[in-house]
Formats: structure tokens, C-alpha cells, sequence
């Protein structure tokens, strides 16, 4: 796209994590269970309680920010941001103003082969809101389950030149949340929202146009067509000689639009001050050399791996280090088997389609790395073809059974016997004379036929390398 | 004056507080007498002291996550001027 005017993006990530409890009291943080039934004095926002951090809060936040490339705050304070809100029942949230956890971090992407770097300014943690359920009347309902879950904000500088750029930044971001196991990465349940402040200017101006920030956008799709949207609107506005004003607009999934959120327009004055209820918190070096220890391979590093000391191709590397379990099952399967190719395909290819199909998780795949690699020995003793495999492969997925043991029962051997194998071929020819006939006067592309006839005739089982040449031999003399 | 009477109706505002004009002009000059007071701390001199964001010299208090007992959505909605659905019922908010 070529512009008058250049983009400006920055990114406000609020990553949900994957505690069994809130971040400043006892309560459940599981979904879905009976309005307000997991609250307690605190999260109620109740007079006297006392709130006091979860400590794996403290702990996910500094994976996180070690994971992007973050500095850990030796020391940090909670703050408390003032609003009116019904799913605020303190009138406050509390989050990080002045000394967040982590700060001055940075990942790094490719759009089109081009690398580029993508500052993340701070990473924060903070309470979540209750949810507000809207009636059909003149009344809502406020379920304060969700009040008091631990978040952390990770705060982007305004980096990103495209919406292009902003999608590669946010699915890196997601695939570490992801991977360090510190969020579920649920875009559709809210585990993961993005907010994205945009604005336009001219080329060559050095300051930022005014931004609009996009809130309430659920999926990565939604997202590039929000920023798209957002850039062609603003454009028009500066085109026609006008102002962009700042505001917060919401995306519409339905027109594909963006709308101003009227309302919340006025000046926000969060009067932050430090919680007196919450103590600063301290990390250490030791805390944080605990944490660097307890990171697992982040994807960057395994796709170096995998193309560095497997040999792969780099698409295969980046599909299975996508995701972190189908990387584990990967590298449990190599490990077995030692065929790094051979195990990609499998792993990418049947084994993928299969989990597909199923909606099956990774988490819950009736075949195990073990069962696997059972098969692959099998189609490298030329016990079976590459094709029965997949016959065994369904069965296996079906049954649990092992390979040998489905092999065995099926009779799905394959038939390398070179004198069972030319009766076979014998039959086939002496059955279609003509194509003989033809085959012989010059139509080679008839060697297909021939061999799906045998084929056929084995039910598969045939070598296919031994099918090939006894047919040649045979054919031509 | 440190603040005038704007100011302490934004304030107000912000804090959800009705007031009078009578009370208007009596806090505005509370409150500028108040910040008078607390403004003879900028005669000292506080460059090399770290900001106090807490009274109690106590750090690193923490929870384990492990969960426990929630009081439960009858108990928490006991107090709720209207309720209904296991939720709290409060007007209409418009986004």
C-alpha cells in the first residue's frame, strides 16, 4: 500500500494467567462456575480486607518479562488507579504505575523475510474487573468471579509501521504467553485482548499523529481488519484537510468498522498513588537466576534447533515449534526413531490431519511419540509401505494397538517376495493383453495402470520398488 | 491560592460528590489551606530520598496458590441494595 502518510502502531496486551487462584486472595479463578460464587471479602472490594499477592503472579511476571528480554525491577510497588465503574466494587483497580515489574524489553519479528525489532516499553501486573452482563431493560448485572484475576499489561512502544507487523508481534507474544505456560492463550474467552493505539502521519514528520485506540478486539483477523480499517479512516480525514481526534473506538465484527465509544470520552484522571494495603516487592538476582533456569526453550531457540541440529527445512522448524506441546511430541518422536525428516512429515502430516479432523488436542492424542515411532520402524525395515503405514496409522488412532500387533492382525506385511510378486504381474498382463500391446508400442504412461493393478490385486501390500522393476523386466521383454 | 474552586469541583466530580455551592466554597478554602500546610515540605531538601510508597517497612508479603474457601454468592450479595440471577442488579450502563 502506498500512502501519503506513515502508520504508527503500539500495542496494550493484557495477558490473563493461568493461576488456580486470583491475584490477591484464595479464590478460584476457574470459568464459567455460578455467578459470584468464587468471591470472597477481597475481591469484593468489602471494607477491611486486606489484599496480599499471589506469589506465582509475581513469578509468571518475571518469566514473562525474561522471556522478552525484559529488565526485572529489583524493586516494584502496586498502585491504585481510580475509576467508577460497576464491575469496579473498590472504585480502584490495582495495578503498577511508576515501578512496573519489567521494563525496557523487546522482541523481534519478520514481515516478508524482513526482520525487525519491536520494543516492549513495560510489562505490569493488575487485578481484573468483574464482568458486566447487560439486560434488556434498564438494569445490568454485574458477576464479580472474574474481579480480582491476575493480569499482566504488556505495553509495546509504538513500533510497528503495519498491521501486518502488529499480527507478527502479537502471535509471537501469544506463542511465548503460551509457551512459558503462563496464559492459556484463549483469544475467544478473553485470555488474551489486545487494545491498539493507531495513528497516521505524514513521511518525514517527526511527531506521532493524534491515535485512536481500538479496544475490544477478540481474534488475531479482527485485529488487522480493525488497524486496516482504522488507517483508511483516519487517511480520509487528514486527506480532507481535517483532524483526527483521540478517542477510544470499539471494532465491529459485523461491518468491519470501528465506532466511536461515546461516554468515555471525558478526560481520564486515575489520581494513581501507591497501595498502602500492598508492600513493595523485592526480587532478587537469585529469584531471578531461579526463574531464567525454570523458562522452557522458547521458540526461537527451538526452530534453531531443529533447522541447526535436526537439518530441517525452516517451514517445518517454524509449524512444530508453533505450538509447544506438538514441539515436545516432536522431539520425544525423533528422539525414538533419529529419522528428523521422516518424523516431521509424520508429525505435520498424518499425525496433524488426524488431530485435525477429530478436533483433537495435541494434550490428548490417542497415539502416542512411542506408538509412532512403532510405525516408522516398520517403513524402515520395509516391513510396510509408506501407504499401508497410513492404513496402520488409522488403525492405531482407532484401536491404541500397536503397530506390530495391527500389522500382524490385518496381514498388512508387505509382499517383497519377488517370485510372488511376477505371478502377480504374470496375472495382470496376461489379463490386459491390449494395454500389453499398447504399452509395448511406445504408451509408457500405461506402467501407471499396471501398477495400480498389482497394487490392487495385493491390496497394497506389494513393495512398490520390486512391483516397478518386475514390471519393466517383464513389459519390455 | 494553591487551588481553586474549578479544581475542587473536578475533584468532586471524579468523586462522585454533590456539592453545594456554600460547601464548594468552604472546601476550596480548606483544601488550599491544607495544601499551604503540606507545602512547607518542599523547603526540604529530598533529592537523594527514595519515595515512601509504603508507612510499614515490610516487604515481599505473599499468598501461596492454593485456593480456598470463597464466602459464596448468597453471602456476597446479602448487602446488595438489588439483586437477582446470583448477580448484583445496578442501572442500565451504556457502552
Amino acid at each position: 500500500m502506498t500512502s501519503r502518510y506513515e502508520v504508527v502502531i503500539g500495542l496494550e496486551v493484557h495477558v490473563q494467567l493461568t493461576t488456580q487462584t486470583k491475584i490477591f486472595c484464595n479464590c478460584s479463578t476457574a470459568f464459567g462456575k455460578q455467578p459470584n460464587s468464587q468471591t470472597c471479602p477481597v475481591c469484593l472490594g468489602l471494607p477491611g480486607a486486606l489484599p496480599v499477592l499471589n506469589r506465582k503472579v509475581a513469578e509468571y511476571a518475571i518469566k514473562t518479562g525474561l522471556a522478552t528480554n525484559c529488565s526485572i525491577a529489583p524493586r516494584s510497588i502496586f498502585a491504585r488507579k481510580n475509576y467508577f465503574y460497576p464491575d469496579l466494587p473498590k472504585g480502584y483497580q490495582i495495578s503498577q504505575f511508576e515501578l512496573p515489574i519489567c521494563e525496557h524489553g523487546r522482541l523481534d519479528i519478520e514481515v516478508e523475510g524482513q526482520p525487525k525489532s519491536i520494543g516492549i516499553t513495560r510489562i505490569h501486573m493488575e487485578e481484573d474487573a468483574g464482568k458486566l452482563l447487560h439486560d434488556s431493560g434498564d438494569t445490568s448485572r454485574v458477576d464479580l468471579n472474574r474481579a480480582c484475576t491476575p493480569l499482566l499489561e504488556i505495553v509495546s512502544e509504538p513500533d510497528m509501521r503495519s498491521s501486518d507487523e502488529a499480527i507478527a508481534y502479537l502471535k509471537k507474544l501469544h506463542q511465548i504467553v503460551v509457551y512459558l505456560g503462563v496464559c492459556d492463550g484463549n483469544l475467544e474467552e478473553g485470555s488474551f485482548r489486545c487494545d491498539a493505539n493507531v495513528s497516521i502521519r505524514p513521511w518525514g514528520q517527526k511527531e506521532f499523529g493524534t491515535r485512536a485506540e481500538l479496544k475490544n478486539i477478540n481474534s488475531f483477523r479482527f485485529i488487522k481488519q480493525a488497524i486496516d480499517y482504522e488507517i483508511e479512516r483516519q487517511t480520509d480525514i487528514l486527506d480532507d484537510g481535517g483532524r483526527v481526534i483521540q478517542e477510544t473506538r470499539l471494532f465491529d465484527t459485523d461491518s468491519g468498522t470501528t465506532r466511536s465509544m461515546r461516554g468515555k470520552e471525558e478526560a481520564h484522571d486515575y489520581r494513581y498513588f501507591p497501595d498502602p494495603d500492598l508492600v513493595p516487592l523485592i526480587v532478587s538476582d537469585a529469584w531471578v537466576e531461579q526463574m531464567r533456569r525454570e523458562l522452557p526453550e522458547l521458540p526461537e531457540a527451538k526452530i534453531s534447533r531443529f533447522v541447526g541440529e535436526l537439518g530441517l527445512p525452516a517451514y517445518d522448524a517454524e509449524v512444530l515449534a508453533a505450538d509447544r506441546l506438538m514441539a515436545e511430541y516432536y522431539d520425544s518422536l525423533v528422539a525414538l526413531n533419529g529419522n528428523a525428516k521422516l518424523c516431521a512429515n509424520w508429525v505435520m502430516g498424518e499425525l496433524q490431519r488426524a488431530l485435525n479432523d477429530s478436533g483433537t488436542s495435541i494434550a490428548d492424542c490417542p497415539v502416542t511419540p512411542q506408538l509412532l515411532a512403532g510405525i516408522l520402524k516398520r517403513i524402515d525395515d520395509n516391513t510396510i509401505s509408506n501407504k499401508i503405514a497410513k492404513t496402520v496409522f488409522d488403525a492405531m488412532w482407532q484401536s491404541g494397538k500397536d503397530a506390530d500387533t495391527i500389522i500382524e492382525e490385518q496381514g498388512l506385511k508387505q509382499v517383497t517376495d519377488t517370485g510372488a510378486i511376477e505371478a502377480i504381474v504374470d496375472e495382470v498382463m496376461a489379463a490386459n493383453p491390449g494395454q500389453v500391446e499398447e504399452y509395448r508400442g511406445g504408451k509408457e504412461k500405461l506402467m501407471g495402470f499396471f501398477v495400480g493393478q498389482v497394487m490392487r490385486a495385493t491390496k497394497g501390500k506389494a513393495n512398490p520398488a520390486a512391483v516397478n522393476e518386475m514390471l519393466k523386466k517383464k513389459l519390455s521383454g | 491560592m494553591k487551588i481553586n474552586r474549578e479544581q475542587v469541583e473536578h475533584v468532586a466530580r471524579l468523586a462522585r460528590l454533590a456539592l453545594s455551592d456554600t460547601e464548594l466554597e468552604t472546601l476550596t478554602g480548606e483544601m488550599d489551606a491544607i495544601l499551604d500546610y503540606v507545602e512547607k515540605l518542599n523547603e526540604l531538601d529530598t533529592d537523594h530520598i527514595v519515595p515512601t510508597a509504603h508507612a510499614v517497612p515490610v516487604e515481599n508479603a505473599f499468598r501461596e496458590d492454593s485456593v480456598g474457601a470463597s464466602i459464596g454468592s448468597e453471602k456476597a450479595l446479602q448487602n446488595a441494595p438489588e439483586a437477582s440471577d446470583n448477580c448484583f442488579v445496578v442501572p442500565k450502563v451504556i457502552e
